[in-house]
């Protein structure tokens, strides 16, 4: 018998998870196979009551980003803060997608091209994970262990994307069949802080997680290093080919995002 | 299977669903159909409904977590004034996808954004129609639109 709990605290939604109901929010991700009969639900934990997930926390220790913010609230709310975040959300989907859609339901759903994954990996992101035996704290590159597999245990819930790192220019770009509702092809997002030397580069869409590329870091740091910068990129990746796009043409777009990326970064911090 | 009780355009209904039936399912089975079903993956939009004041796609809600909840399709969100506009720029040939259009369209009218041809093609490109070519869609929007704002002067 299929039973649907709308809990309104995080307390009785991990009572309604220890039962094995499937967690919904948006449901713009995981209504898509039920619909089509790949999928069967018989209990449905419906987040979408529950408004301390719901929150974007500002403080000296950084934002913290409840599991059930939606991409509408965050393209409009951290455009300032956090500009590639919000970039990253406002291609999602469509209006109407981004009205419900969570970033809580992207984190969690770990495709290898969530957009919003990319960026909060170039903030080192971490997620935070509630379960009644107590709260964790993951490094989102932790969280992330294989293509929509993470290491969330089946009794936690995602309640929280944290970020502390999020200064400096910023850039997020991804390559699609359409303007709405395109699973990216290839996307990227960097980070240039050079104030404090520090550089961040991630990739989505070229690997079997959306990936956080180290080794290209010190060539985003110099100016006149867009070649190199975009060649270690596409090193770093290994797509694969689908019905949506080869793996050579993936490569081949992502270096050209890299090195668009790479320039605009020192473009505008001149 | 089990009941579900909500407001549709202002009345209450009664809906019978299993889990994994979205509310646009249910609405259709029981013989509610303003909203159309075609994709049901969340690329048409056309079965975009309005529930608590959020636009959205009734596809990729289940029924079930709609209990209580006001949902509003075009039979209680279009204004004439857009229907107008509609007829006089051709922005509807076939009419399947014009409930969802509808919808998308009267959201972004009520938004306090000022549309511009861009952003009017922003606010509906999660909406599919195959017949117009969607210019006269956006143009009849684009006309409402100025004409609200010269009303509300």
């Amino acid at each position: 018998m299929g039973t649907t709990s709308s809990p309104t605290t995080v307390e009785d939604a991990l009572k309604a998870l220890s039962n094995g109901a499937r967690v919904i929010n948006g449901g713009t991700d995981v209504m898509v196979p039920v619909n089509e009969g790949r999928d069967w639900v018989d209990s449905w934990l419906n987040l979408r009551n529950v408004e301390s997930l719901r929150v974007i926390e500002q403080s000296h220790d950084g934002i913290r980003i409840g599991a059930g913010v939606t991409f509408a609230k965050i393209e409009t709310s951290l455009v300032h803060l956090a500009p590639a975040l919000a970039r990253a959300a406002s291609t999602v989907g469509s209006r109407q997608i981004r009205n419900v859609a969570t970033i809580g339901g992207n984190v969690a759903t770990a495709s290898p091209a969530g957009d919003s994954i990319l960026p909060l990996l170039t903030y080192d992101a971490e997620v935070e994970l509630v379960s009644l035996r107590g709260t964790r704290s993951v490094p989102l590159t932790q969280f992330l262990v294989g293509p929509k597999r993470t290491s969330r245990e089946p009794d936690e819930l995602l309640s929280a994307i944290t970020i502390r790192d999020f200064q400096g220019a910023q850039h997020f770009a991804k390559v699609g069949t359409r303007n709405a509702m395109v699973i990216s092809i290839c996307s990227i997002c960097a980070r240039l802080d050079r104030e404090r030397g520090i550089a961040r580069v991630a990739a989505g869409s070229v690997a079997p997680t959306p990936l956080l590329i180290h080794s290209a870091e010190e060539a985003l740091l110099r100016q006149n290093a867009a070649a190199e910068f975009s060649r270690l990129v596409v090193e770093a990746s290994s797509p694969i080919s689908d019905h949506r796009a080869s793996a050579e043409y993936r490569r081949h777009a992502l270096g050209v995002l890299a090195e668009r990326v790479h320039r605009l970064l020192w473009q505008e911090t001149q | 299977m089990s009941s579900v009780r909500l407001r549709l355009d202002g009345s209450p209904v009664e809906l019978e669903a299993a889990s994994s039936t979205s509310l646009l399912r249910a609405l259709r089975d029981a013989g509610h159909t303003k909203a159309q079903g075609a994709c049901e993956q969340g690329e048409c939009g056309s079965c975009l409904v309005r529930i608590d004041g959020v636009v959205q796609n009734s596809c990729l809600v289940p029924a079930t977590i709609c209990e209580d909840a006001n949902v509003e399709t075009v039979a209680s969100l279009l204004n004439q004034d857009l229907a107008d506009a509609f007829a006089r720029h051709g922005a509807v040939q076939c009419g399947f996808c014009t409930p969802g259009f509808v919808v998308a369209a009267e959201a972004a009218l009520a938004s306090a954004e000022s549309l511009t041809y861009d952003t009017v093609r922003e606010r509906l490109a999660g909406n599919i129609c195959r017949c117009t070519g969607y210019h006269g869609i956006i143009e009849a929007v684009l006309e409402v639109s100025q004409r609200r704002r010269e009303a509300n002067q």
